[in-house]
């Protein structure tokens, strides 16, 4: 773990801020993709050190935040038909439109939190007289994972055993934001975890297209300032192209292994993001011959249709159109504890990190 | 205690019904373990003399699982009350102990639990003065549940109140936060890891003692961050003095390991759980005496000095993080869950 220290020095973080300061001549727009990199620049108060003229705007890689409200309705409809739904800990808390899947479990369902979906085969294993659902939400990185526990299902025969898949993808996502006319960003600070599974090769069209510097960067203090530096040097000098800050964990074409692994089970699809709507193929859909695996068609459950709620600007706040504190609900009818949409209470959601460690609070 | 003269292997309901099989219970495992000149009455409660103010407190113990990396149950039900009680600025002196157990709880785990019961009160230097034990059917627990109450003396030279603070006062903690939690997060199902991370469960009552006894009333506070960790308990005291608290994140006791499975799991220490932790608040001008009293003490080994109190920012608690940057510590909302990614 030399890594929390090393990427948290104090001197050589200082250092890359300091030459952020003397190269910045004009005001930039940085997205950060991921939700990760969110809190990382909150928590460690890296936005105050920023110079006033780089504006970092917070981007829609929270893959709670952007799994729509559909789907959280549709794991409660299980829970209640006596399903053992298994979830990552971030799920749980997300309001569906009646109640959370927390609020579910309080009143009887049976809710499981867990760090690895492989587990929820063995709570399969171990209950055959009930049915187990993995909730497998997540973006490329929770892919892998997700896709491994249907293929362990298969290989050990497991048919109490299914998903309920609502996976999504980066790069669609960054085409939707710089399609629209509304985009005011400069520069992609890239989600590092993403491309780790994936590699690189798929954004080299984005920074053509549409002439976007893109930097794959990490989750650290020092990772953050530096993509941070990477982007503002290549803005002042009027280049774009894609670098890799995070090429101690990032190779360019990913890990074969896991790529191969999400090919087996799932195919792109088009994919519904909370509070943006549908994108075109942006997701992963489950392939046909692991259709028994599928959830939503094995508890015919697909039916399961409700509103957004109106009053969460969810949809604003992913596409970096605007900042948590300038939600008139935010800390007021909206805070964790009572949250009206996802990235209040997600661990990668903006409002949250706004919410948990952010000196915008401070009167 | 030998085990060859109890011919039961679990325990049932009628160990709880108050006939021939509680009093079998009782006889061969509590009044055995626990005999002391008030428990030997058998009567329904006990009587006590105390000299001058009384300080009293109560908790329940429901941890899963009971037996955990650095203790169970038992020597935990002992601690945080004992620890609570000396955090009013008083000697603790005697224990009332109940138990809830879950029938099929097998009889060697429940004494056990109760020979770390005895072991930790003898060395928090307290004695179990009265008690109860209940049996519930099965599915009705979660195979024991512990309440202890603590009754201690106040300590003639303490004057703790939160309302005594004042800006510039110092705050210290005794040693490295997030054990106890991470120990037990270790072990829990589902979120099983290796480590070696050990429960920080102690007794913090002499500390305590030593520390009033030599700065008396130049101590404002003791707090225990036990459940909702180091960053809820400063939260509290922000928002019930109406002022501000520095902390330097640097400054933390935070031990390697559980750093690590803190980062590993998504979770942040200053939220997670401590039984064996405390933070005094400190008149400034003795900031480095009381360091150094903890430091030469076995409980407070690893103490430091985290922050101090301001009128700046009030109701908030600000930490500066390790780059130099600034961050807020709200306070923990329900528990802290791991994240996906």
């Amino acid at each position: 773990m030399k890594y929390l220290s090393e990427y948290r020095n104090f001197e050589a973080t200082k250092k890359i801020l300091d030459e952020i300061h003397n190269i910045t001549t004009r005001e930039w727009n940085i997205m950060e993709i991921c939700g990760g990199q969110t809190h990382g620049l909150v928590k460690n108060g890296i936005l105050d050190l920023l110079p006033e003229k780089v504006r970092m705007i917070h981007g829609p890689g929270c893959p709670v935040c952007v799994t729509p409200l559909n789907l959280i309705d549709k794991a409660i409809e299980l829970l209640e038909q006596g399903v053992i739904v298994c979830s990552f800990g971030d799920m749980i808390r997300v309001p569906g439109s009646k109640k959370s899947l927390l609020e579910a479990k309080a009143v009887g369902g049976d809710l499981r939190i867990l760090y690895s979906p492989i587990e929820a085969v063995s709570i399969a294993n171990k209950n055959p007289d009930k049915e187990v659902v993995f909730f497998a939400v997540g973006f490329e990185t929770t892919a892998p994972a997700n896709a491994l526990s249907v293929l362990h299902a298969e290989k050990e025969g497991v048919s109490n055993y299914s998903i309920l898949a609502s996976h999504v993808l980066v790069p669609p996502a960054m085409e939707a934001i710089l399609a629209d006319e509304l985009c005011t960003i400069d520069a992609f600070l890239g989600a590092g975890h993403v491309c780790t599974i994936m590699g690189v090769q798929e954004y080299y069209p984005l920074v053509s297209t549409y002439k976007i510097p893109i930097i794959v960067t990490g989750f650290e203090p020092l990772d953050l300032v530096q993509g941070i530096y990477m982007a503002v040097k290549q803005l002042e000098e009027g280049t774009c192209k894609l670098e890799n800050q995070y090429a101690r964990v990032v190779k360019e074409h990913g890990n074969k292994a896991a790529i191969d692994v999400i090919q087996q089970v799932f195919e792109i699809g088009n994919r519904e993001w909370r509070g943006i709507g549908e994108i075109p193929n942006s997701g992963y859909i489950i392939k046909k011959a692991y259709k028994k695996y599928d959830a939503e068609v094995k508890f015919n459950i697909e039916h399961i249709k409700v509103p957004e709620n109106s009053e969460c600007i969810a949809g604003e706040i992913l596409r970096g159109i605007k900042k948590p504190n300038q939600c008139d609900q935010f800390g007021k009818t909206c805070k964790p504890a009572n949250p009206l949409g996802a990235p209040m209470v997600s661990s990668e959601g903006a409002c949250a990190a706004y919410y948990h460690f952010s000196t915008n609070l401070i009167d | 205690m030998n085990i060859e003269n109890i011919d039961f292997e679990t325990i049932n309901l009628g160990h709880g019904s108050g006939g021939e099989l509680t009093r079998d219970l009782l006889d061969k495992i509590i009044f055995k373990t626990f005999s002391n000149p008030f428990l030997d009455q058998k009567h329904d409660g006990s009587i006590v003399k105390f000299n001058g103010e009384i300080a009293i407190s109560t908790d329940s113990f429901v941890i899963t699982p009971i037996f955990f990396k650095g203790g169970n149950i038992g020597e935990l039900a002992v601690h945080g009350t004992v620890n609570d009680v000396a955090m009013c600025g008083a000697i603790p002196k005697y224990l009332s102990l109940a138990f809830i157990i879950e029938e099929g709880l097998k009889v060697k785990e429940f004494i056990e639990i109760v020979h770390s019961i005895k072991k930790a009160a003898d060395e928090s230097g307290v004695l179990i003065i009265t008690g109860d034990t209940k049996v519930v059917e099965r599915g009705k627990g979660d195979k024991i549940f512990i309440n202890t109450t603590g009754f201690g003396e106040v300590h003639p030279k303490a004057n703790i109140s939160v309302h005594r603070i004042k800006e510039g006062d110092k705050i210290l903690v005794n040693g490295f936060i997030a054990q106890h939690g991470m120990a037990i997060m270790s072990e829990r199902e589902g979120l099983q890891f290796e480590s070696t991370i050990e429960s920080d469960s102690t007794n913090l009552n002499f500390l305590v003692k030593d520390l009033l006894d030599e700065f008396g009333n130049k101590i404002k506070l003791f707090r225990d961050p036990t459940r909702g960790g180091l960053g809820t308990v400063l939260h509290e005291i922000a928002n019930d003095i109406s002022k501000g608290v520095f902390l330097k994140e640097v400054n933390i006791p935070l031990e390697k390991q559980v750093a690590a499975a803190c980062e590993m799991l998504g979770l942040d220490p200053m939220y997670v759980a401590n039984e064996g932790v405390f933070l005094v608040v400190v008149d400034p001008s003795i900031e480095n005496e009381v360091l150094q009293l903890m430091k030469n003490h076995n409980k407070g080994k690893n103490a430091a000095l985290v922050g101090e109190i301001t009128s700046e920012h009030p109701n908030k608690v600000v930490m500066e993080s390790l780059i130099g940057g600034k961050r807020i510590v709200s306070p923990l909302v329900g528990e802290q869950l791991p994240r996906i990614c």
